[in-house]
């Protein structure tokens, strides 16, 4: 079936079956490769992209579900000029990452945290990233990498 | 994993969906917003023949005010139970409950509706709402009938809604007064209850949830009659096994459930105020 979805701002249409998970959709349909598929079974949170702003395990929606939404993936973050957005360049600069695989779907469900609760508290954070695993880093300086974001994006306004 | 093939229509109305499901039986599958369902159907333990996606009825996602009854539309999302002002200043547990499921990703995701047909003993949710004394709302060809929760969840996954029927609201009576405990057991943060238990007290009387103790979610007429009857929260909390079924598996064996079904139960009955 065709599925319309705006991917990025950039309206997208494929002719794809209608069992098609977002995930590969993106991936395989569109080329954005960004998005991880770690787990498969909705909770490790490396698929995670926003849908209509919000996060959401893109493992478990279907292409056909979201037909003439808005989805956006770690591909659509950076800013107008090339630069990374604050939640991308918190993590570079918290040492947020170790191996990255779990990155892009950290960095977009921290963005749709944010953007719920432009000032969060570390337990809301931590509360808040409870579907995002990470191997490698413990956790700490991906908080630390949020709140520091949180304060970007607030002297930004 | 990718889920069996199947064909797909996106249903505009209600009344749509009641046709939809009038022509093809048990061929046609609901779909809300798919947490609990397309897991299934990845594992391809479950293989409809036709899904109908109802996750764009908007209008079967509410949550409103009525004199004496708080009215949730089947679609709406477990975020925005959470994060609803109605919910937050007038059930307060149920915003409590909905904002603990899964993860946030989940419950951007997850409605209610599909929460309770799902017809899983572990849903949170299910046992709140028995606790609440809710009513379920079905429509059919034949418009709409009420459903008491306590009526309503028949066996493992299966519900009383028959297979031309959809689930388009939850009126839950405006607890008065209430006061209210929440209690779920899990290893990791998002997980789904090992045992849980959620007891409300109110001018109305009490209500005692339990979850993941059986094949459906059960209602502890057992601890609420002891309530009744004088009983403190210890006293009340012993007869918490009792009418249970929990199974065994590598989480814990069925005495180690009924066990922790007790001190869940006095905890969350002490948190009600009992
Ligand atoms: C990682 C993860 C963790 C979770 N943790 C928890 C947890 O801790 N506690 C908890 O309670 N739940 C948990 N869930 C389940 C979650 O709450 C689901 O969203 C919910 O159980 C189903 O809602 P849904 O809208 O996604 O339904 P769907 O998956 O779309 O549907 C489920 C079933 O209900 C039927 N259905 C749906 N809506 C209707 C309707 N209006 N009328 C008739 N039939 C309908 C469908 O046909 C299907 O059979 C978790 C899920 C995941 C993926
Ligand atoms: S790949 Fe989707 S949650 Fe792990
Ligand atoms: S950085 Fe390796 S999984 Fe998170």
């Amino acid at each position: 079936m065709q599925i319309d979805i705006t991917v990025n701002g950039t309206a997208e249409s494929h002719d794809v079956e209608a069992r098609t998970l977002l995930v590969y959709y993106l991936r395989d349909a569109v080329g954005l490769k960004g998005t991880n598929v770690g787990c498969d079974t909705t909770s490790c949170g490396a698929c995670t992209v926003l849908l209509n702003g919000e996060s959401v395990k893109s493992c478990t929606v279907l292409a056909a579900q979201v037909a003439g939404e808005e989805v956006t993936t770690i591909e659509g973050l950076a800013l107008e000029d090339g630069r990374m957005h604050p939640v991308q360049q918190a993590f570079q600069e918290c040492h947020g990452l170790q191996c990255g695989y779990c990155t892009p779907g950290m960095v977009m469900a921290i963005t749709s945290l944010l953007a719920e609760n432009p000032d969060p508290t570390e337990e809301y954070i931590r509360l808040g990233l409870e579907g995002n695993l990470c191997r490698c880093t413990g956790y700490h300086n991906i908080v630390a990498a949020a709140l520091a974001a949180s304060q970007a994006l607030e002297m930004r306004q | 994993m990718i889920p069996a093939t199947f064909d797909y229509v996106r249903a505009g109305s209600v009344d749509e969906v009641i046709g939809l499901l009038g022509e093809h039986g048990d061929d046609a599958k609901l779909l809300a917003g798919g947490h609990s369902l397309l897991p299934l159907m990845k594992l391809r333990l479950a293989q409809p023949a036709l899904l109908v996606d109802i996750g764009r009825l908007r209008e079967l996602s509410y949550v409103t005010e009525e004199e004496d009854v708080i009215a949730l539309g089947a679609l709406t999302r477990h975020h925005d139970i959470a994060t609803s002002p109605v919910t937050l200043s007038s059930v307060p547990l149920l915003a409590h409950v909905a904002g603990q499921i899964g993860d946030l990703q989940v419950r951007h995701r997850g409605t209610i509706g599909g929460s309770i047909c799902h017809g899983d003993p572990a849903s949170d949710l299910a046992a709140v709402l028995l606790a609440l004394g809710a009513t379920f709302v079905a429509q059919g060809p034949n418009g709409r009938r009420e459903i008491d929760a306590q009526d309503f969840f028949v066996s493992f996954f299966e519900v009383a809604l028959r297979s031309d029927e959809l689930l388009v609201e939850i009126r839950v009576p405006r607890p008065l007064d209430a006061r209210w405990g929440f209690e779920k057991l899990t290893k990791r943060a998002q997980d789904w209850a090992i045992v849980g238990a959620v007891a409300v007290r109110s001018r109305s009387g009490v209500g005692v949830g339990l979850i993941n103790l059986g094949p459906v979610p059960l209602r502890s007429s057992a601890v609420e009659a002891a309530v009744v009857a004088g009983s403190n929260a210890a006293e009340a909390a012993a007869f918490a096994a009792e009418g249970t079924e929990p199974s065994a598996d590598f989480n814990g064996s069925v005495a180690y459930r009924q066990h922790v079904a007790r001190v869940l139960v006095r905890r969350a009955l002490e948190k009600a105020g009992v």
